[in-house]
């Protein structure tokens, strides 16, 4: 079976809905579909479970927290990554705290997604942030799958999870196809794919980003062994693993979409250079401090992580270390 | 003492009465324990209000659920919630309603519907619509009530929530306490219109009730409630009211001017507590307030003995699935 990443999103809806009658879904347009992952669902579970909300973010945020809190498991699709900013208060202030203050008597299953993350070429400052790191650093569940067979198992998962949890489907990632001879199913949140075994370097890629990873090992194969580290949930991180393959390797790239400063991947190095295994300083490609992403093409790819960068970032990891290295301008 | 109400059974007058008086006596427990320092951070008091949240849980079902707000004692005893365990949650105690992880401003009871206090003004709104909604998902007969109180009406997303109510006809009642300010800012220079009209911009119906009166709370919210449960769909009730107290505990520890001796005074010349005693046969309210301070005096010995929570636990629960976050520091 060929399978889109979107419709591997939209079977996964279908598949919970369908399992289990407390799932529905929230969001703007998704009774006609418009994005992709809720097409059809209104035709088959009605506009009981399928919400068509009005524009109103914060309640309809918060209505689902209260759903969440009495019983239902509601999705919430939300057309924009930067609409998570404006519910910044209902998800990390209340449906992320509420399990802790009251003591354990309270679950927040509630799944976030957000399809067409990150750049989507050409949409300008306010429709291309790519915050996942925003909300690993909240502690809300984070999930980044990079291929529709990770979207559904992680979609999956995050649906059953009894906490809430924030899916990004990347931009990037979206016309990702893969042919499927294996069977869907759920994947536990949390646990890390290596896509390729390396003896020399790990790439620790988020999202999209693993496909680039994925083309630059293979272009480096002949010089250098890359290992293509997918962590998949970006919190809870699958730290075992990372330490697993640095014991093999020692040496660590991170690529990551995030900005630089306080980015998940500043995380994934510190983690590296405090517990794990290292023979070289290691290095992230990312978006710069505090990125605004330019509308025109060439400035939006400017500020993204690229290939290019992660060639010379893994050729550079390589290089025997010497003073004369150091760099002080870098 | 025997032929008297339930504790917890508001349906009767002197079954309310008791709520008002339990209600005023917790907080005044709490104020003094709040100045000895046993209560950490301080409360916001509910005194004055009380008849709001008897009149409001009076006309509940056991079923129905609330939403409550930083100024929440009142509406969470009133719905039930065991005092000795509320009074242990303020002291930050194992025996809390919520383990002592919550406080004041968190207190719930989700085994009696109390979604919880909530310490962001205004946010407990659409958290009742979404307990409405699951409700009528579930072909629950429960109405979903949401206290708020004026500053609230300036939240973009209580109103937000309104239409929400509005359009999907949810059977949830909007309860608005108008004590006339926000902290130190007063309802009449920040609210444009009227609370009612705003509501019934949605098309919400809305009346403005005497909140000092336990019984005209109680016969508004009966209707709402009848109507809600009956798919008639959303309510609002703005009722007037006042805090005899400060804002919140710390506000005693200042000289703030922003309402007058005079106007304190006239509002407590309508406190509730008399005038639902009023109503109840002589000596009852003198024997109902003795009962309240024993139980008081329980709840109070209860709280004190409860133990104060193990540090090693103090990030236990933050993941309902056991989750175990990484320490801070590395030992
Ligand atoms: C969204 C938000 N803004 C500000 C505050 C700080 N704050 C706490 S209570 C309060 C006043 C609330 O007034 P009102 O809603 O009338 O309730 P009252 O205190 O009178 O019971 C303020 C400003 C807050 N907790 N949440
Ligand atoms: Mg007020």
């Amino acid at each position: 079976m060929r399978l889109s990443y979107t419709k591997a999103l939209n079977r996964a809806l279908t598949d919970a809905l369908a399992e289990d009658p407390a799932v529905c879904v929230f969001g703007e347009d998704i009774g006609a579909g418009l994005a992709g992952p809720t097409l059809n669902l209104l035709d088959r579970f009605g506009p009981g479970r399928i919400v068509d909300t009005p524009l109103s973010e914060q309640a309809f945020t918060s209505m689902a927290v209260g759903a969440a809190l009495t019983g239902r498991r509601p999705v919430i699709e939300f057309q924009i990554p930067s609409l998570l900013f404006l519910v910044f208060e209902q998800l990390v202030n209340q449906a992320h705290k509420f399990s802790l203050m009251t003591g354990g008597q309270a679950g927040v299953p509630l799944t976030c997604l957000v399809p067409g993350s990150g750049s989507r070429d050409g949409w300008a400052g306010q429709h291309s942030d790519h915050p996942y790191s925003l909300f690993a650093h909240a502690g809300m569940k984070t999930v980044v799958p990079a291929t529709p067979t990770d979207a559904y198992g992680l979609l999956r998962s995050a649906i059953a999870d009894p906490d809430p949890v924030v899916v990004f489907a990347p931009a990037a990632a979206l016309p990702v196809r893969e042919t499927v001879t294996w069977e869907l199913a759920p994947i536990p949140l949390g646990t890390a794919r290596i896509h390729r075994e390396g003896a020399d370097v790990t790439v620790v890629a988020v999202g999209h980003l693993v496909h680039d990873a994925l083309a630059v090992a293979e272009e480096l194969a002949p010089e250098i062994s890359v290992e293509v580290f997918d962590p998949r949930t970006l919190h809870p991180f699958d730290w075992t693993a990372l330490a697993g393959s640095l014991e093999r390797t020692g040496r660590l790239v991170v690529v990551d979409d995030s900005n630089r400063s306080c980015g998940i991947g500043a995380e994934i190095l510190a983690t590296a250079a405090e517990e794990m295994r290292l023979i070289a300083p290691p290095r992230r490609i990312t978006r710069p401090d505090g990125a605004v992403l330019p509308f025109a093409l060439p400035l939006d790819r400017a500020l993204q992580p690229h290939r290019d960068h992660l060639r010379d970032a893994v050729r550079a990891v390589m290089k025997p270390r010497s003073r004369h290295d150091e760099d002080p301008a870098r | 003492m025997t032929g008297l109400p339930d504790p917890r059974d508001l349906g009767s007058p002197a079954g309310r009465y008791r709520m008002l008086r339990l209600i005023r006596g917790f907080e005044e427990l709490a104020l003094g324990l709040v100045k000895s320092g046993a209560i950490t951070g301080g409360i916001h008091p509910y005194i004055g209000q009380e008849a709001v949240a008897v009149g409001v849980c009076a006309a509940l079902r056991p079923q129905d659920r609330i939403t409550s707000t930083h100024r929440g004692h009142g509406h969470v005893l009133a719905k039930g919630a065991a005092p000795d365990r509320l009074l242990a949650e303020l002291l930050g105690r194992t025996g809390g309603l919520n383990r002592g992880r919550g406080g004041s401003m968190h207190a719930a009871d989700f085994s009696l519907g109390i979604l919880g206090a909530n310490g962001m003004v205004g946010a407990g709104g659409a958290i009742a619509v979404g307990a409405a909604w699951s409700a009528r998902q579930a072909g629950e007969d429960r109405v979903a009530v949401a206290f708020f109180g004026d500053g609230a009406l300036n939240q973009g997303v209580l109103l937000e929530s309104f239409n929400l109510a509005a359009m999907w006809r949810l059977p949830v009642l909007f309860v608005c306490e108008n004590n006339g300010y926000a902290t130190t800012l007063p309802a009449a220079t920040s609210v444009a219109g009227s609370a009612t009209g705003r509501a019934a911009a949605f098309g919400i119906p809305a009346a403005e009730v005497d909140g000092m009166d336990t019984e005209a709370v109680r016969a508004a919210t009966a209707e709402a409630v009848q109507r809600a449960s009956a798919g008639g769909g959303p309510g609002f009730l703005e009722c007037r009211t006042y805090r005899f107290e400060g804002h919140h505990t710390m506000e005693r520890l200042m000289k703030l001017r922003y309402r007058t001796p005079e106007e304190i005074a006239d509002w407590r010349g309508l406190d509730p507590l008399p005038r639902a005693a009023a109503l109840l046969p002589p000596g009852l309210a003198a024997q109902l307030d003795a009962s309240v301070a024993e139980q008081l005096a329980a709840a109070q010995e209860f709280a004190l003995a409860s133990e104060h929570p193990d540090p090693a636990g103090a990030l236990d629960h933050l993941y309902a699935d056991g989750l175990r976050p990484r320490a801070g520091a590395r030992t």
